[in-house]
C-alpha cells in the first residue's frame, strides 16, 4: 500500500463516528487535563506579575480579553475548515465540527466583547465605541448566534449543514477585517502587539501570562468541542434509533391489522 | 468603581461564561446518554451495536 492511500485510510478511519467516539474517549480526559494545569500556572501568572506602569491592575484584564479574542477568531477559522470539509471532501463528521464549534465560538466572543467593555471604560473612558475593530467583532459574534439559529431551525442535519456551510465560508471574509481592522481604521483599538511581522512588542513580564493563558484557553476549545461533537454523535444515533423504532412499530400495526381483516 | 472591581467583574464574567458552557456539554451528554441506554434496554439497538465501540 502507498503511503498516500495510507494517510487517507487514516483519514477516513477517523472519519467513522464510532472510530471517533473510541478514540476521543481516551484523549479527552488527558486533554481536560491538560487544560486546567495550563489554567493553574496562567491564572497564577496573571495575579502574580506586575501592573502596568500606565494601567495599573487594569492590565490583568488583557490575559483573559486577548486569548478570548484570539480563540472567537480561531474557532470561526475552524468552522472554516469544517464547512470546506463538509462541501468538498463530504466528511461525515465536518458537519457535526462545525454545528457544535458555533455555541463555543459564540462564548469566546462574547468572553472578548465584555472584558473589553469592562477594560474600555477604567482606560478609554467608555464602554463602548462604533469602531472598526469593536463592530467586526460584534458581527461575529452576530453571525455565531445567526448559525446556531439555523442549525436549530432545520431539522435534517444533512441539509442544515450543506446551508450553514455556505453562510460560514461567506462569512469568513470577517476575520481578516477583524484582524486587519486596527491597520486600516482609525480605530480607539490599539493596533496588535503580540502578533505582528517584526515579532512582539510587549514586555516578557505581560507576555508570558498571555502566552500560558492563550495555551490554555485554545485546550479548553479543542477539549470542549471534542466532547460537544460525541454529544451531537449520540443526539444523531438517538434521532436514527427512534426512527427505526418508529417503523418498526409501524410495520408491527400494520401486519396486526393485516391478521384482523 | 476602581481598577480592582473592572479586574474582578471581567474575570467573574468570563468564569461564569466558561463554567455555562462547560455545564452546557456535560448536562447534553449525560441527557444523550440516557436516552441511548433508554433506547437499549426497550431492544431497539443499532445493525452495527455488535461491533467495537
Amino acid at each position: 500500500m502507498s503511503e498516500q492511500s495510507l494517510a487517507i485510510r487514516k483519514f477516513s478511519d477517523l472519519a467513522n463516528p464510532t472510530r471517533f467516539l473510541a478514540l476521543s474517549a481516551i484523549v479527552w480526559p488527558w486533554m481536560a487535563a491538560a487544560t486546567a494545569l495550563f489554567f493553574a500556572i496562567g491564572l497564577y501568572l496573571c495575579f502574580s506579575t506586575v501592573g502596568d506602569y500606565q494601567q495599573g491592575e487594569t492590565v490583568r484584564i488583557m490575559y483573559i480579553h486577548v486569548p478570548a479574542a484570539w480563540l472567537s477568531m480561531m474557532c470561526y477559522s475552524v468552522m472554516a475548515l469544517s464547512a470546506l470539509g463538509t462541501l468538498v471532501w463530504r466528511h461525515p463528521l465536518a458537519d457535526v465540527s462545525a454545528k457544535m464549534a458555533a455555541p463555543i465560538g459564540a462564548c469566546f466572543t462574547f468572553i472578548a466583547l465584555i472584558t473589553g467593555s469592562l477594560w474600555g471604560k477604567p482606560m478609554w473612558g467608555t464602554w463602548w465605541v462604533w469602531d472598526a475593530r469593536l463592530t467586526s467583532v460584534f458581527v461575529l459574534f452576530l453571525m455565531y448566534l445567526g448559525l446556531i439559529a439555523l442549525n436549530r431551525a432545520v431539522d435534517d442535519p444533512t441539509r442544515a449543514a450543506r446551508v450553514s456551510a455556505i453562510l460560514i465560508l461567506v462569512g469568513f471574509v470577517n476575520i481578516p477585517i477583524i484582524k486587519f481592522s486596527v491597520d486600516w481604521w482609525n480605530t480607539l483599538h490599539q493596533p496588535a502587539s503580540v502578533i505582528r511581522l517584526d515579532g512582539p512588542t510587549i514586555d516578557p513580564e505581560f507576555l508570558r501570562p498571555l502566552v500560558v493563558m492563550a495555551i490554555a484557553f485554545t485546550l479548553l476549545f479543542f477539549t470542549l468541542h471534542i466532547l460537544a461533537m460525541r454529544n451531537e454523535i449520540l443526539r444523531r444515533r438517538v434521532a436514527t434509533l427512534r426512527r427505526l423504532a418508529a417503523r418498526a412499530a409501524g410495520h408491527g400495526a400494520a401486519a396486526r391489522e393485516e391478521t384482523l381483516r | 468603581m476602581n481598577h480592582a472591581t473592572y479586574v474582578a467583574a471581567a474575570y467573574a464574567a468570563a468564569f461564569l461564561t466558561v463554567a455555562a458552557l462547560i455545564l452546557w456539554v456535560w448536562l447534553d451528554g449525560r441527557a444523550r446518554r440516557r436516552e441511548l441506554a433508554a433506547l437499549e434496554a426497550a431492544g431497539i439497538r443499532r445493525r452495527s451495536a455488535g461491533e467495537a465501540r
